[in-house]
């Protein structure tokens, strides 16, 4: 290929911190290069974000044929599920949004290189990237995004077959009968979501005292109810001693007295590290600290025109933050004026298990450690009336505020599309609204939304319907 | 059509700035939001930012120049296609030679006889309106909620945010720096919602206010001031003070403020020449220490007397001035209560100020600022110590007290507070 080799920018990774990048810089007139291994979209197009909520979306229409009798409405015959078709749809999916990226980025004229990138040597003020295929490119700025992946326990190997990282466990081929998933952060806990709509014997363990640890632990005190009383086994406060294949399945053993799991499967979802390995980072400045790159607010790393952003920079781990890491990282790098690193408490997180958890901010207890005096807000989708109609009124929407200047610290939601709903708190915070006005704010009715607008009057002693 | 490029005002208050540089010259091209040249107030450096796009023609107002009233013309930008020379040698009606201080809305009014017709009144009337109103002040409601807790003026304040938004941290951080922080902390009318930059309103002056302003105008105006500093150290003050108050009915306590006037009195005895005032072609000399008190009332002060204050113990002394003082808040004080008398003291101690300067009471011929009693290091015999210390300044008119009297005074006064036993004599 006789293509080009000299570029403004090249971004190495294509997921959905590199492609945002790559195409923000196009628009600030940057010649960009895009090195993407495997898939444009990443891991969170093509084995994270997109293909779980295909499957889950599956899992959810299964459950509601179940209610279907409470809404009058009769199905007669077998219900069955087609697990290669759903897991199909779950790739084709995944394929179309990756089409998708591609098309953007010819559209503002990226050149993508199919191929595995490593940082090559700075020659006066440009930086070179090796390509795998042999080519080298110069750029006079360059961007990793180069994602994580699973992290590994010491001792445990994950063969893909009976003890699976996310990736397996997003195409089975068939569906255990039993399953223990170690790990019930977002990705194990919607997992246990998924395979429990679908039938399958889930045990959830935790080595924190609750699920969904990083949440408020009012939250995660529903979320593990509503699990529990759907069957679903949970064990909390469970250090992982050791994961064995025995024969038909594998044995979860603890430290401690608590007894050992044994299932068809295992999941491991214990977090993820960094992809910083083959890079090219040794003998440059650039920090690696516990598995991931260290950079400012800006993605700067310790090396003059190399920047990274995303997962591979750590937690959160997650794609929006990966997308606006890119965005501020190229405006800063063309000198745009308004740009505004990452505030604090401002990256929402969200998990699509059924019910689905949205959150923003600090939590209650985060709050009262941080030395503030607070008025907490509580407000539960029971007395919200889109919620009975939709036959899902199980949720509660808390809010937290500074008593001292009315600064919203904190939302923490569960129950029905609460992952659609955060954005509402989130643009408050962003604006620094105080709860007058989210309290002079017309919430249209009947919504969900509206239970946010009653948590911020409960918050103050005034909600209407409760 | 060339445009002209005017002196910004930069904070609602002010009026001129000094063009400090510019940042582009002649022929260079300009987009809207460059930075074209720095402006220095009185407060601050700021950059002045391009509001239209074209090439710079012609400079008006050259680097340097001091005073340069808001609303002046001190460039002019030659739109696309302009042809530069052209923009830079033609007259401009704004550009006239003298620019007088214009306020900047008067340059935004349309110009007289251009008599609007009704075609065209109804498309330049909603244009005018933003133009000539106070620009918005964009700020968080975050960030308004704690200046109005906080009495910061957030139209002084320059914000971070986007489009120059004032955050939370700006006003954080303009609380961390002192010297922006209670400018609104003077009794205001209209206090509440911070204010755009720019608006105001007009409260008519109350009678009182414009006594004051008058009479101390005139004070400041004719009587030439200066200023004496002195330390006294109040431990042994308030330890007597102590002693008397648990002796002493409850109903009578004696204040420190109390103390002051006893003491100054005293010192008015001791060094009658600073009981004075200056009567032009004489000098009146008080027979007594006839001493008013600078009360603070709702929208101004009053200064009632404690007559011959030399001849009244210290409980008469405490009695009176807490009589005047809620009588004056009250708004009962009869006239003759509070005209007159020979010297004033103004205690702040209260609001914890250290030490200041008053300006005189006229015709009298001093006054006494009374910082507050506070615990300061101080060195006796080489060593160091903690002291509870009180400052006082005295303002005297030196046409009827010089400086060694004021010395004088000061000496005996300190002398009473530091050994308070005398002042009972």
């Amino acid at each position: 290929m006789a293509s080009e080799t000299n570029f403004d920018l090249i971004v190495v990774g294509g997921g959905p911190g590199g492609y945002v990048a790559a195409i923000r810089a196009a628009q600030l007139k940057m010649k960009v290069a895009l090195v993407e291994r495997e898939h444009l979209g990443g891991i969170c197009l093509n084995w994270g974000c997109i293909p779980t909520k295909a499957l889950l979306r599956a899992a959810e229409l299964r459950h509601s044929i179940d209610e279907m009798k409470e809404f009058g409405i009769t199905i007669s015959g077998e219900v069955s599920i087609d697990l290669p078709a759903v897991v199909k749809r779950s790739r084709n999916v995944a394929s179309r949004l990756s089409t998708g990226v591609a098309h953007l980025l010819k559209k503002n004229k990226v050149t993508v290189f199919d191929d595995l990138a490593t940082l090559g040597k700075s020659v006066s003020g440009r930086r070179e990237v090796k390509l795998a295929s042999g080519g080298v490119l110069s750029a006079k700025n360059v961007i990793l995004a180069t994602g994580a992946r699973a992290r590994a326990l010491p001792g445990i190997e994950a063969d893909g077959k009976t003890i699976l990282t996310y990736r397996e466990a997003m195409v089975p081929e068939t569906m255990p009968k039993s399953l223990v998933i170690i790990g019930s952060g977002a990705i194990g806990s919607e997992f246990a979501s998924f395979y429990l709509d679908m039938g399958v014997e889930v045990t959830l363990i935790e080595a924190m005292d609750r699920i969904l640890p990083v949440e408020d632990a009012e939250i995660s005190d529903f979320v593990q109810k509503a699990f529990t009383k759907r069957g679903m086994k949970i064990i909390t406060g469970a250090r992982l001693a050791g994961l064995d294949k025995v024969s038909g399945g594998v044995t979860a053993r603890f430290e401690g007295d608590l007894a050992p799991v044994t299932a068809d499967r295992a999941i491991l979802a214990v977090g993820i590290t960094g992809n910083t390995e083959k890079l090219g980072l040794d003998g440059t400045k650039i920090k690696v600290d516990r598995g991931h790159i260290v950079t400012d607010q800006w993605g700067a790393t310790g090396e003059p025109g190399v920047y990274a952003i995303g997962d591979v920079t750590g937690p959160p781990w997650l794609a929006h933050k990966a997308s606006h890491e890119g965005i501020i990282c190229v405006e800063k790098m063309a000198g745009e004026k308004d740009v505004h690193a990452i505030g604090e408490g401002a990256v929402p997180g969200c998990t699509y298990c059924r019910p689905q958890v949205a959150s923003v901010g600090m939590t209650e207890s985060a709050a009262k450690e941080a030395g503030y005096d607070i008025r907490v807000g509580r407000f539960p989708m029971l007395a919200n009336g889109k919620a009975i109609a939709l036959g899902d009124d199980q949720g509660l929407i808390k809010t937290i505020f500074d008593k001292k200047t009315g600064e919203l610290l904190g939302a923490h939601m569960v129950g029905p599309e609460v992952t659609e709903l955060i954005q509402g708190y989130a643009v408050a915070r962003t604006l620094e609204a105080t709860e007058a006005e989210l309290m002079q704010t017309i919430f249209p009715h009947p919504t969900l939304s509206e239970a946010m607008h009653e948590s911020v009057l409960d918050a103050y002693g005034r909600a209407i319907h409760f | 059509m060339a445009i002209d490029i005017l002196m910004p005002a930069l904070s609602p208050t002010m009026e001129t700035g000094t063009l400090a540089s510019w940042n582009l010259a002649v022929g260079d091209a300009v987009r809207s939001g460059d930075v074209i040249a720095e402006i220095e107030t009185d407060k601050a450096t700021m950059e002045v930012e391009a509001v239209d796009d074209g090439i710079l023609a012609v400079i008006l107002v050259e680097a340097g120049a001091e005073n340069v009233a808001v609303g002046t013309p001190i460039a002019r930008l030659a739109e696309d296609g302009e042809a530069v020379e052209d923009v830079a040698s033609a007259p401009a009606a704004a550009a006239a030679p003298a620019p007088a201080p214009v306020p900047a809305a008067a340059v935004e009014a349309p110009p007289a006889g251009a008599a609007p017709s009704a075609s065209v009144a109804p498309a330049q009337a909603p244009a005018k309106a933003p133009a000539t109103a106070a620009p918005r002040l964009f700020a968080s409601p975050l960030a308004r909620r704690i200046a109005g807790d906080n009495n910061v003026d957030l139209a002084a304040l320059a914000g971070s945010g986007p489009h120059g938004r004032i955050l939370r941290r700006d006003v954080e951080a303009a609380m961390a720096s002192p010297s922006t922080v209670a400018v609104a902390a003077a009794p205001v009318a209209t206090a509440s919602a911070p204010a755009s930059p720019g608006a105001s309103s007009l409260e008519p002056n109350s009678q009182m206010r414009k006594i004051i302003a008058q009479r101390l105008q005139e004070s400041k105006a004719n009587a030439p001031h200066f200023y004496l500093t002195v330390d006294c150290e109040i431990d042994t003050l308030l330890a007597a003070r102590k002693v008397m108050n648990d002796q002493s009915p409850d109903d009578v306590k004696i204040s420190v403020n109390d103390l002051v006037i006893r003491a100054a009195a005293m010192a008015l005895v001791k060094v009658p020449k600073a009981n004075a005032s200056w009567e032009g072609d004489n000098t009146r000399y008080f027979h007594h220490a006839d001493i008013a008190m600078a009360v603070a009332v709702d929208g101004g002060l009053v200064t009632p007397v404690i007559w011959a204050a030399e001849q009244k113990g210290l409980a008469d002394i405490a009695a009176t001035s807490r009589d005047l003082a809620t009588r004056a808040r009250d708004g009962t004080l009869a006239p003759e209560e509070f005209a007159g008398g020979s010297f004033t003291i103004s205690n702040l101690g209260m609001f914890g100020i250290r030490e200041f300067a008053a300006v005189i009471n006229p015709p009298q011929g001093a006054i006494l600022a009374v910082g507050a009693g506070e615990q300061r290091p101080v060195v006796r015999d080489g060593e160091l110590a903690v002291a509870t210390v009180m400052t006082v300044t005295l303002s005297a008119d030196h046409r009827v007290v010089d400086g060694a009297v004021g010395a004088e005074w000061l000496q005996a006064f300190k002398g009473y507070i530091e050994a308070p036993v005398t002042m009972l004599l």
